[in-house]
């Protein structure tokens, strides 16, 4: 009788990016432009916090709260997308992504309802420093959820059409990763300006 | 192959299902009206937790070189200190 042999390890794959440099050399430079953008907000509130902690008071903190959930639940179906691919089940990813996508529509619809609430009350950029860095800071997220939502479209097309696979995951790992870049920025956008008092 | 994606696929939805209910525990933070310098901290560092969570697993970066792992969490280390910072010079 012969003696069952012990598996063999799997193979250790060296590590590596998911995705293209050229799109985490974009990413980087995106993280650091929010991040100047964040601490100026931290410095500018050192200033004048109890401004800010009245201002921030009459935040909808339900609608922001909502978003960050929407926009965890996009970037989950998007990790499942990727994962499906990976498995060379590309048509099954689309599925996933189309999720995705009505969650981000979600997120766009809230801040636009957010945005109105705020011009109608006859909030500007030049309502003071808070509302200043309130309006630019989420439009400037808002922005960049509106070129996700585009990456999000093509990578569904490309997923229906059977594209992707074990062997041609660099397009979905690069919008994937762009993707959660969006989710990222705002989880610190999130407690910053609608919590933290 | 599908096992390994199986059982990723399984952390990914832990993980998901965390970062919700820690984001519903900053919004009940922010709903209780407290704050200081205390909560402050807290809801920054709950706030680099979860940013750890989707730069490690959904941003596949724990699979990636050292050195983007350090650039990525240096991001975020470095962000919410320095926010942490602010937020204390602006103490009463």
């Amino acid at each position: 009788m012969r003696a069952a042999c012990p598996p063999l390890p799997a193979p250790r794959t060296p590590p590596t990016l998911a995705g293209d440099l050229a799109i985490w050399i974009f990413i980087l430079a995106e993280l650091l432009a929010f991040g100047v953008f964040f601490i100026a907000y931290a410095f500018a509130r050192a200033n004048n916090p109890e401004l800010f902690a009245a201002e921030q008071l009459a935040l909808n903190r339900d609608a922001g709260a909502i978003n960050t959930l929407l926009l965890l639940t996009a970037s989950y179906f998007v990790v499942r997308a990727v994962h499906a691919a990976e498995a060379g089940q590309s048509r099954h990813g689309a599925r996933w992504l189309v999720a995705a996508l009505g969650c981000a529509a979600g997120f766009v619809a809230i801040k636009i309802g957010e945005y109105a609430a705020a011009f109608s009350a006859g909030i500007s950029l030049s309502s003071s420093t808070f509302h200043m860095f309130y309006l630019s800071l989420t439009f400037f997220h808002f922005m960049h959820v509106l070129l996700g939502m585009v990456i999000l479209g093509a990578l569904w097309l490309n997923a229906r059409r059977g594209l992707y696979g074990p062997h041609n995951m660099n397009g979905i790992e690069s919008g994937a990763a762009y993707w959660h870049m969006v989710d990222l920025v705002w989880l610190i956008l999130f407690p910053l300006v609608y919590v933290i008092r | 192959m599908n096992h390994d994606i199986r059982s990723a696929n399984r952390r990914s939805t832990v993980l998901w299902v965390l970062l919700l209910a820690a984001t519903v525990f900053t919004w009940a933070v922010g709903e209780g009206g407290s704050g200081g310098a205390a909560i402050a901290a807290l809801l920054l560092g709950v706030a680099a937790l979860k940013g750890a969570a989707v730069i490690l697993d959904f941003m596949a970066l724990a699979r990636a070189p050292l050195l983007w792992q350090l650039i990525t969490l240096g991001w975020l280390v470095l962000v919410c200190a320095l926010i942490g910072l602010a937020y204390w010079k602006g103490m009463p």
